[in-house]
Formats: C-alpha cells, structure tokens, sequence
C-alpha cells in the first residue's frame, strides 16, 4: 500500500525558522526515509501564492487565496512542470473540468537547503 | 517607461529601482551636459543598464529573471526602443496586471500605479484606504506575481478572450469609481480605455468599453444636484458634453464595424441611444433584449421591460417583469408599481410600490416611493411618464 500524507502547516511558522532550524527539521523527516520509505515529497509555497481553478459554462474562473470549502474533499493531486503560472492553470482547467470542482495551484519549494 | 523596464526584468521592484536610479543620473548629469536627443529613451537604456550591473552583482538573483542571458550592448541600441517594442510591453504589462489570480483589489491598485503612474498615495485615497493598506496590497500583489509565476505576456489565442474580459472589468471597475464622484479616476479610466483601444485595435469590446466610458463621462456634469443623483430623463442637457459624446459615438461606430456584439458594444449602444432627443425606445429595448440574452441577468430583464414601457407597449412590459425571480429587489417592485399605476391597476400597483418601500434602504429611495404612493391618493393620470 502506499500513502499520501497531506501535510498541513500552521501559516507563518516555517517562515519563522533558521536555516539551521529548517535544516534540522528536514533532516529528521529524512530520517523517516530510511527503509525508503518516502518516494518524494513537497513543500509547497505560503498559501499568498495560492489560485483556485474552477470551471463554470465553459470558461476558466480563476480566484487568488487558497481552496477554503468544506463541501468538496481533497481527492489527490498532481506535480506538474510549467513554464509558468498560465501553463499551470492550463493543466488545473482540465483536472477542473473532469472532476467538477476545485483545483488549487501552488508553487513548490525548491529544495535549495540540500 | 516602467512598463518597458517590468516587462523587460519580469520585476516590479527591480524596474521601480532601476527607474529611480536613471532619474538620480539624469538630474546629475543634464543640467551640466544638456538632455539627451531622445529623453524617454536615454531613461530606459540607462535604467536597463543600471538594472543588468546589478543583476551581474547580485548573481544569484540572475535565475530568477526571465530574460537570460543578459543581453550584451544594449547600451548603444536607441533604435531598439521604437513605438511597437514599448507598445507591445504596455500590453504585457496590463495582462499581468489584471491577471485573475491576483485578488481583484490588487488589480485594480495595480493597474493604476503601472499603468497610469499614479502614486501609492494618490491611489490610497482615491479608494478611502489609508497609504499603508494601499502599500499593502500592492507588495501582496507583486509578491504573488514573482512567486507564483504569472507571466509578463500577451495570453495566447484561446486564453485571450477570458483574459481580455477580466482586463475590461478592472477598468470599468475603476471608471464607476470614479463615476461615483471621484472624477479623476473616471478620467484615469478612460485614458487606460484609449491605450487598451490603441494597443488591441481589432478587439472590438476593447473600443466598446472606451465608448460606454467616454459617452457616460460626457453626461457628468448633469448626473448630480448637489448631493442627489439626478435620474437620466431629469438631467439638464445643456451640461452634457457634446463633443465627447460624439467622440464616444465614433468609437462606438469603430466597434460596431470590428463586428462587436458583446457586452460592453451594447451598453454603449444604450448609453448613445440614450442621448438622442427623443430617444429611441423601441430601439431601446431592442438592444437591452439582446444584452440580457448575452448575460442572462435578470436586471438586464428588468430593465429592457423598463424600454418596452417607454415604447408604449407597458402591457408587454409587465408581462415580461412578471416572468423575473427578482423577490428581494427593490427596483423589481417599483417598475411593476409603475406598470400596473400606467394600466390603471392602481390597487396592483399600491401593493407593489408599498413592497418597494420595504425594501428601501437610503432616504432618498424612501421620499421617491412614498411621494408616489401618495399620488394615488390624488387624482391619478395613466398617462403621465415615470
């Protein structure tokens, strides 16, 4: 079996630590990837960099913030390469389309403390 | 000029720097040597210029600029900077502007300090917000545009209508600001309207929007009394601006002829129809019938009822505003009132203008509504207009 762990941060705080903080943080989650355990991870960009994606009579509506409904559920997700944000929408509106609701995009951290 | 410099750093900070600091060159060096043949042009090189030394300096920033590798002699290339290059990353730089993820505030503020050059403060009171907030919400705006990656670009072909529908609203959406009183902003409005139109001259609700902006501007002098609004069959006519309207009208006609038939050609179409004497009401209603087919509103609903009614024909007019689901609203209430007061169902029509009053929430809606209510008390004449 394999699992996805959705991880949800309090807004702010990782914006609060040290590099060394950071650094120690991502070298006990390694940790838990010993057996390889973890296949990838993610982390993704403060929820300020949020856009939602929905599809309504046939055109694209996009909202700026993070998706913040209860009626629809998270039912996976997706790591795409896209030029840009435009791109990204792009493959979002398909996935939108198909599912009939909501997809977020947000950008990812690039892994630069390795 | 700080379009060029945003569009050629993908940076509103770093073309804002730059700017700054070709401006502090120029105020040392012209007064000793003369201003450069071509000043707008000797600003951007110079800005470019400044702008590359540092992104040299600071290396790793360099990834984070869309355009690499920086480009070598750009110093001595003025010829670069014709017309068409800066046109093209004015419209660059709108699309960006009023991309729809950003929030639509930040748009708006946007907008107006790129766009129209206006400072923080200047936009801060414009829209009642204090220096900070404005601060605020446009450093929230540019961080989401560098971090997100919202691209500095035209959107391609299948994106441009819904791209160029949002860019439309944010400069209506500033336009009513200033239509509200506020008249530097309509003004502000409809000198983005004129570049947009410049820029995107095939793009027919681009000049449908410019027209309706420019033919509402030229009745503004006659909107208010005071402090009361004063409703388009009351206004003074003498204080319309003839000239603007006729400007507005040959914009008008310039959509028409690209084919337009969207939105803003019809309201247009409405607002210059509407300032023939007399007006056209058969055409009137024409045009709002199409409107409401193309937005599916049912205000839009009420008001092409509203046209049928001055046309004559208030039977047809009730029929149609019978068939709306517009319960709540205020205006649904009173345009039936006055339809049925019209048919000579005055008991119908009391009833309707009482729920109108309900609902009325500002103090001159309330002295409108009971004054009418009043005159059915009076001797009531079925014949006398609205």
């Amino acid at each position: 079996m394999q699992y996805a762990l959705m991880i949800y941060a309090e807004p702010g705080r990782v914006e609060t630590l040290s590099d060394a903080e950071r650094l120690a943080a991502r070298a006990e989650f390694s940790a838990l990837a010993d057996g390889s355990r973890i296949t990838g991870d993610v982390e993704l960009q403060s929820a300020e960099t949020a856009t939602c994606v929905r599809v309504a009579g046939g055109r694209t509506l996009m909202t700026d913030g993070p998706f913040a409904d209860t009626k629809e559920v998270l039912g996976g997700f997706v790591l795409i390469e896209a030029a840009n944000l435009d791109g990204a929408t792009l493959a979002a509106r398909i996935a939108a389309d198909r599912v009939g609701g909501v997809v977020e995009v947000r950008p990812v951290v690039h892994a630069d403390l390795d | 000029m700080l379009a060029s410099l945003v569009g050629f750093l993908g940076d509103f900070d770093k073309a804002e720097e730059a700017a700054q600091e070709a401006f502090a060159i120029a105020a040392e060096r012209w007064p000793a040597s003369g201003a450069p043949v071509n000043p707008g042009a000797w600003l951007v090189t110079t800005a470019r210029n400044r702008a590359i030394d540092r992104i040299r300096r600071e290396r790793t920033l360099a990834q984070k600029i869309h355009l690499l590798p920086v480009p070598e002699a750009v110093m001595d290339v003025m010829d670069e900077f014709d017309d068409t290059v800066i046109k093209d990353e004015r419209l660059e730089l709108i699309f960006t502007c009023c991309h729809p993820a950003l929030p639509l505030e930040g748009q708006v503020a946007l907008t107006l300090r790129a766009m129209g050059g206006l400072e923080t403060a200047e936009i801060a009171r414009a829209f009642l917000v204090s220096e900070e907030t404005m601060k605020r919400r446009l450093s929230r705006a540019k961080a989401k545009i560098k971090q997100a990656g919202i691209p500095f670009a035209v959107p391609a072909a299948h994106l441009l209508p819904d791209r160029l529908d949002a860019v439309l609203a944010v400069l209506y959406l500033i336009y009513n600001e200033g239509y509200n009183g506020r008249v530097d902003l309509a003004a502000e409005a409809i000198r983005l309207g004129r570049v947009l139109a410049a820029l995107m001259p095939d793009e027919p609700e681009a000049h449908g929007l410019l027209a309706l902006m420019m033919i509402h501007h030229a009745r503004r002098r006659a909107r208010f009394c005071g402090e009361d609004l004063v409703l388009l069959e009351d206004q003074d006519r003498s204080l319309w601006d003839p000239a603007q309207i006729a400007a507005g009208q040959a914009v008008l006609d310039r959509a028409v002829a690209l084919g337009g038939r969207g939105a803003y050609v019809f309201q247009a179409a409405i607002a210059s129809l509407q300032t023939a004497e007399p007006i056209d009401w058969p055409q009137v209603a024409e045009m709002y019938r199409r409107l409401a087919e193309l937005t599916g509103s049912a205000v839009v609903e009420l008001n092409h009822a509203a046209a049928l009614a001055q046309a004559g024909d208030p039977a047809a007019a009730l029929h149609a505003v019978d068939r709306l689901d517009l319960d709540r609203y205020l205006y649904f209430h009173s345009t039936r009132g006055e339809l049925l007061r019209r048919l000579g169902r005055s008991a119908e029509a009391r009833a309707a203008y009482r729920q109108a009053l309900g609902l009325a929430t500002s103090t001159p809606e309330r002295r409108f509504l009971t004054r009418r209510l009043e005159q059915f008390s009076a001797s009531p004449d079925p014949t006398t207009p609205p």
